[in-house]
This record gives C-alpha cells, sequence and structure tokens, in this order.
C-alpha cells in the first residue's frame, strides 16, 4: 500500500449530505476482476452526460478542479453498500484525502486499505475548508498526518483525531495480512479452543 | 461481573488476540462470498502464494451478476463483463476449496438468503461478506457485518478481522403492529427516526415485543436494513423461533451437537441493567404503511402523507431535499398516493423470502396488475421459488400479471440487465433509493411486499390498507 504521510493539493468541494457509494462508482463498473483504472468512471453519473460528453458544471470537470487531490464534503460521506470500488476509483484519480464531519463505517475502513485518509471535523471547521476549497485551484490545502493538522488556505490549522493503529498503517505504507501473519500463533489456539467449546462452529 | 449485552458476548467469544491500544483481532465463523467484491481478493491470495485458511467456513455464490430470466443457462443472456465475474467465483471456489452453489444448483440465491437457507448462520457466530447487507444474518443473534475486498482478503488469509469494538444501541419496538404494517416497515421506521448516519459507530440490538412476535424471516427484513441506519450490524436475541428456523437445516448441528448448541445459545441474551450508550424506543401502534420518497433511506414518509417542503429541513438536508424532489420529478404538497407507477419489483436481501411472497400474493388473489405495469417477482434463492410454486404462490404471481423469475440480486442493485430507463418509476421491496440506484435517471420508491403488490394493482403509491 502506498504510505500517507503529508499531502498538500487542491481541494474540491462537494457540498451535498450522504453522497453514497453508488454516486462515487455506480454498479455497472464493479464488473471488473481489477482494482485499478475506475477513477475514470469515478463520480459517473454526476460527472458524464448519457452520451459521455463531460457536465461542465459538476466540480470535477471545472478546470479548477480537475487536479484536485482533496475532497471536502457533506455529511455521512460514503455510505451504502461496501464496494471497495469506491476508494479505489478515488484513489486512482488521484484523491488521497477526504474531509467531513461523518463517514459510513464501512467506506472509512476501506480508505485506510488503500492509502487514502479519511478526515473527520466538526461542522463549523468542515464549512470553513468548504469555503476556502470554493476559491478553487489557488486554495490549496495542506495534511500532515504525523501531527494530526489540516491547514486551509488562510494558514487556519486544525486538529484531527484517528485511531492510532491505522495511523501507523497508513504512515508506513503497512499490509494488514502481513501484520496480521504475526500472531498466527493466536489464531491457531482460538479455533483448537473453540473447536473444544463451541464445536457446531 | 459487569453486565453485558449480547453483542458484548458475542465479541468476547471471538477476540482471538487483543492489543494494549484495544484493537482485535476478532475471530470469523463464517465467511460468505460473492462474485462482485471477491475477485481481487483472490488474486491477491494468488499473488501472495497464501491459502484460504479455513476453506470449511467459506461459503460463495454468484448472485449480484447473473441473469433471472427462465432462459440464463444460456451465457449469451449474460454481458461478457458479468460471465467473466460468475466464472471467477466458479473457478474461485474450486481452486481455494470452498462451499459452492453454482448457478445451475436449485439452491443458488442472493447470498444473505442462502446462508441462513442452509442453515450455515447460526445463532452466537461471527458472519462477514463482502456485502454491506451481511446485517441481515444479525437476526439469528449472531454478529454479522459488511466488509470491503481489502478485508475479504484478510478473512479468507487468516479468518480474522482488525477490529475494534463499536458501540451498544438499543432499539426497542413495543407494543404491536397494526394490520397491513409488516418488519419492512419497522426497520424503514427506524431509520426514518434515526437518520442514515444515526447508527454509525454502533451496533444495534433490536427488541421489544413486536421484534419478539416476527418470524425469523421479517427479523432478516429488521436486521437487513441496519446498515441503511448506519449500522454495520444489527442483532436480535435468539429464542424459540430461532431454534425452530434452525433445527433440521442441512448445517445445522444434529443430535447431541444441537443440544450442546442449544444450551449455549440460550446464553445468548442481553443481561439486565447492561450498558447501551444509545436508546431508540417506538411504538409499535405509531408505524405506518411507509414509503420513501427521496433518495436516501431516511426519507420515509407514512402513505398518507405529501411530498414534503425542503424548507421544512434543517442544513445541509435542506439543499439534499430539493435535489431529491427535482431527481424524483415530485412536487411539494403532492400525496403520496398520487404519484403513479409504471415498475414494480418483488424480491432482494431484504424481501425475496417466502413470507415476503405470501404478503403480496395475498394482496394479488384475483387480481390483475394495472395495463402496462412491468412487474416482476425475483425469489432469493431456488428453494423459495420451488416452495411458492408448491404453495400455489407463484401462479397468484403469474395470473396477476407478474414476471415469475429466477433467483439473484436483480433489479435491487441492477447490475445484470433488470435495471429501470431514466425517468421510470419503480416501487420496489429492496432497501436502497439512491440516485441511480435500479438504473441511471431511475426513481425507485421502496415499500413492503404488501404494499408493492398494492400499487402494482392500481398503477400508484397505494395504502395497502384500502385493499385489504
Amino acid at each position: 500500500m502506498e504510505k500517507f504521510t503529508s499531502l498538500s493539493g487542491i481541494a474540491a468541494p462537494m457540498d451535498l449530505v450522504n453522497i453514497d457509494t453508488d454516486m462515487i462508482i455506480p454498479k455497472q463498473f464493479l464488473k471488473t476482476i481489477k482494482r485499478s483504472g475506475l477513477g475514470v468512471n469515478l463520480f459517473d453519473e454526476m460527472r458524464y452526460n448519457l452520451d459521455g460528453s463531460e457536465i461542465s458544471d459538476f466540480v470535477l470537470n471545472q478546470p479548477a478542479y480537475r487536479d484536485a487531490s482533496i475532497l471536502v464534503a457533506g455529511d455521512n460521506f460514503g455510505c451504502g453498500s461496501s464496494r471497495e470500488h469506491a476508494p479505489w476509483a478515488i484513489a486512482d484519480f488521484g484523491i488521497r484525502c477526504v474531509i467531513s464531519t461523518s463517514f459510513a463505517d464501512i467506506f472509512y475502513n476501506n480508505c485506510f486499505k488503500n492509502g487514502i485518509l479519511p478526515i473527520v471535523l466538526p461542522e463549523d471547521q468542515r464549512d470553513a475548508l468548504m469555503k476556502d476549497a470554493e476559491n478553487g485551484a489557488n486554495a490549496r490545502i495542506e495534511i500532515d498526518l504525523e501531527t494530526q493538522t489540516v491547514t486551509g488556505a488562510g494558514g487556519e490549522t486544525y486538529h484531527f483525531e484517528l485511531d492510532a493503529f491505522k495511523k501507523h498503517c497508513l504512515m508506513n505504507g503497512l499490509d494488514d495480512i502481513g501484520l496480521t501473519m504475526e500472531k498466527v500463533t493466536y489464531i491457531g489456539t482460538f479455533e483448537a479452543a473453540t473447536a473444544t467449546s463451541r464445536p457446531w462452529v | 461481573m459487569s453486565p453485558k449485552t449480547i453483542y458484548d458476548k458475542i465479541w468476547d467469544a471471538h477476540v482471538a488476540h487483543e492489543a494494549d491500544d484495544g484493537t482485535c483481532l476478532l475471530y470469523i465463523d463464517r465467511h460468505l462470498v460473492h462474485e462482485v467484491t471477491s475477485p481481487q481478493a483472490f488474486e491477491g491470495l494468488r499473488t501472495s502464494g497464501r491459502k484460504v485458511r479455513a476453506p470449511d467456513k467459506t461459503i460463495a455464490v454468484p448472485d449480484h451478476n447473473v441473469p433471472t430470466t427462465l432462459d440464463r443457462a444460456n451465457a449469451a443472456t449474460m454481458t461478457e463483463d458479468s460471465r467473466i465475474q460468475v466464472e471467477a467465483l466458479d473457478k474461485n471456489a474450486k481452486d481455494f476449496g470452498l462451499h459452492y452453489y453454482p448457478v445451475s444448483d436449485v439452491r443458488q440465491g442472493v447470498v444473505h438468503i442462502v446462508g441462513p437457507e442452509q442453515g450455515w448462520t447460526l445463532p452466537g457466530m461471527t458472519v462477514v461478506c463482502g456485502d454491506s447487507h451481511t446485517a441481515t444474518h444479525g437476526a439469528f443473534g449472531s454478529l454479522a457485518h459488511g466488509i470491503g475486498t481489502s478485508e475479504v482478503e484478510h478473512v479468507l488469509a487468516t479468518q480474522t478481522l482488525i477490529q475494534k469494538k463499536s458501540k451498544n444501541m438499543k432499539v426497542e419496538i413495543t407494543g404491536k403492529l397494526a394490520p397491513g404494517v409488516t418488519a419492512k416497515d419497522v426497520t424503514m421506521a427506524v431509520i426514518g427516526l434515526t437518520g442514515t448516519a444515526g447508527g454509525t459507530g454502533y451496533v444495534i440490538e433490536y427488541c421489544g415485543s413486536v421484534i419478539e412476535s416476527l418470524s425469523m424471516e421479517g427479523r432478516m427484513t429488521v436486521c437487513n436494513m441496519a446498515i441503511e441506519g448506519g449500522a454495520r450490524a444489527g442483532l436480535i436475541a435468539p429464542d424459540q423461533t430461532t431454534y425452530d428456523y434452525c433445527n433440521g437445516r442441512p448445517h445445522a448441528p444434529k443430535g447431541a451437537a444441537w443440544e450442546a448448541a442449544l444450551t449455549y445459545w440460550k446464553t445468548l441474551f442481553t443481561d439486565e441493567g447492561a450498558h447501551f450508550d444509545k436508546v431508540l424506543t417506538i411504538k409499535g401502534e405509531d408505524i405506518a404503511p411507509l414509503v420513501t420518497w427521496g433518495t436516501s433511506p431516511e426519507d420515509v414518509l407514512a402513505i398518507t402523507d405529501v411530498v414534503p417542503d425542503p424548507a421544512s429541513f434543517e442544513g445541509g438536508k435542506v439543499g439534499a431535499a430539493q435535489r431529491s424532489i427535482d431527481y424524483m420529478g415530485l412536487t411539494v404538497g403532492q400525496k403520496l398516493t398520487d404519484i403513479e407507477i409504471d415498475t414494480v419489483f418483488i424480491g432482494s436481501c431484504t424481501n425475496g423470502r417466502i413470507e415476503d411472497f405470501r404478503a403480496a400474493a395475498a394482496i394479488l388473489k384475483g387480481k390483475k396488475i394495472k395495463d402496462g405495469m412491468r412487474a416482476m417477482v425475483v425469489p432469493g434463492s431456488g428453494l423459495v421459488r420451488a416452495q411458492a410454486e408448491e404453495e400455489g404462490i407463484a401462479q397468484v404471481f403469474i395470473d396477476a400479471g407478474f414476471e415469475w423469475r429466477l433467483a439473484g440480486c436483480s433489479m435491487c442493485l441492477a447490475m445484470n440487465p433488470d435495471q429501470l430507463k431514466p425517468g421510470e418509476r419503480c416501487a420496489a421491496t429492496s432497501n436502497r433509493n439512491f440516485e441511480g440506484r435500479q438504473g441511471r435517471g431511475g426513481r425507485t420508491h421502496l415499500v413492503s411486499p404488501a404494499m408493492a403488490a398494492a400499487a402494482a394493482i392500481t398503477g400508484r403509491l397505494t395504502d395497502v390498507r384500502d385493499l385489504m
């Protein structure tokens, strides 16, 4: 997994609550057996007309935001299905960080498996960054994972919380399976105990 | 010992390792796999030379992509990319030695219907699947939730998940349900009150006299949509109804093992005085037959209501409500019963079980669907289909003008050819009314099976109580 330590980039504003995984990546793009190549279909139905041409007022189609690497979004981002195609599409587009007041649990977890940092901030701070983002390409947002801070275009800095283990994995680009394999004896011990206590399992 | 919730008990019984910071390795008893969210996980195993740790606890079935038309044995009914996904699952199940129900097997169906039906899902288990509606299995008093593909690979390789514990939320439904009100209305009522993020970070325990009175089918409907309220998992303490459903299922324990299991299952209840971080209580009598008007599952109203004014909402929801009304092609103040529909879909992991079909058939018996209506019933499994045919229910649907399909997810997420066209409007028994969910530009109103049947007859959203 790609490491995430810090990021300085253009933030795209999406001031809409409950952006769901069907919006992020519609189901017709789930028919792939690969993880790559989904960025072109990120937000597909909001981004393209039926004939495939771009919808010009959609934020990621606007010249200022075509190279956005941060998304500032409305409450409850990523609700809906468990499809990891959603973070795959986001990462493949080049977005490495999503800022909101809240995320759906499964989406939130999926981000960390794909080198994406989801940042939870209080409403007023998210709103301030949303305003920054609306200023276009000149408004860069800086993120430092080590110190857990976001700095807006005007220099205002906000602290964010995240689980220490998730932070450690993201900063070091660690593979979960590799980490768990180091504890495989515990799993074996658990299985042996269960074979006695709950043999029907 | 301090009192525990049922979630606490199941959690404690499955921690294989706990780190100092509370990060746990949670052991997984059952891993359900389908064709859409698994190919990349199996590819990951191959690349790293790993095996499936517990193939005997891993059950695979294709459901999302498969056509549900009667001619599906003909491969030409699938698009090439769908066929590749299903063939990949065929191959992965064989190569890694999983329990498998291929499309040609009568037991094939929606993964969340097949698991319980075959007795794979049992009380007290941890159950995961690369699908958010895994919450369904919580109906058995198991801890069941959806995971992403990276976690699918993690479970395949290690039979565990890296997790931290969620908080406890109690949702109690007291009293009794009025005629015409079903499990679907109960679960939608909860989401209407909590909102789609109200359960985020929680595991919900549904309880109270209404929940106790529900069949296993009804309980699965309730738990299925826990995720629509933001909770990864919802569960219900097992009782005699649960044991009776499980007893005799192909993979349920038998004889002495059954007795031992039963003794353990009877310890799975929330202790008196256990702590809940959040509590919601609803009177069963206050729940009416419900419909969704907008594009979020929290956009729930009684069928007797009208399309709301966006100005009546607060914060970001004002804009969202206006966007929903525009997308759905509605007018503020319009009576919900004046909304005309052209499509009816009965099926899905929410409402694709035998009881759902009985409820719809009871409304449809001796009646015809409206001229021009496209109506389909998609059984949750081949066995549900067979049972409905045996009970004469299938004939009721066919006589009324419904298409009687083969099992699959179908128009719930429209990954197979069953889709809405732009502007088409559907009364659906599924679980999500998101923009484009049933096809780009398609408009979805979520309802119970009985309400869907009523809408098919009249051609508009209808109060099922008027047809009873």
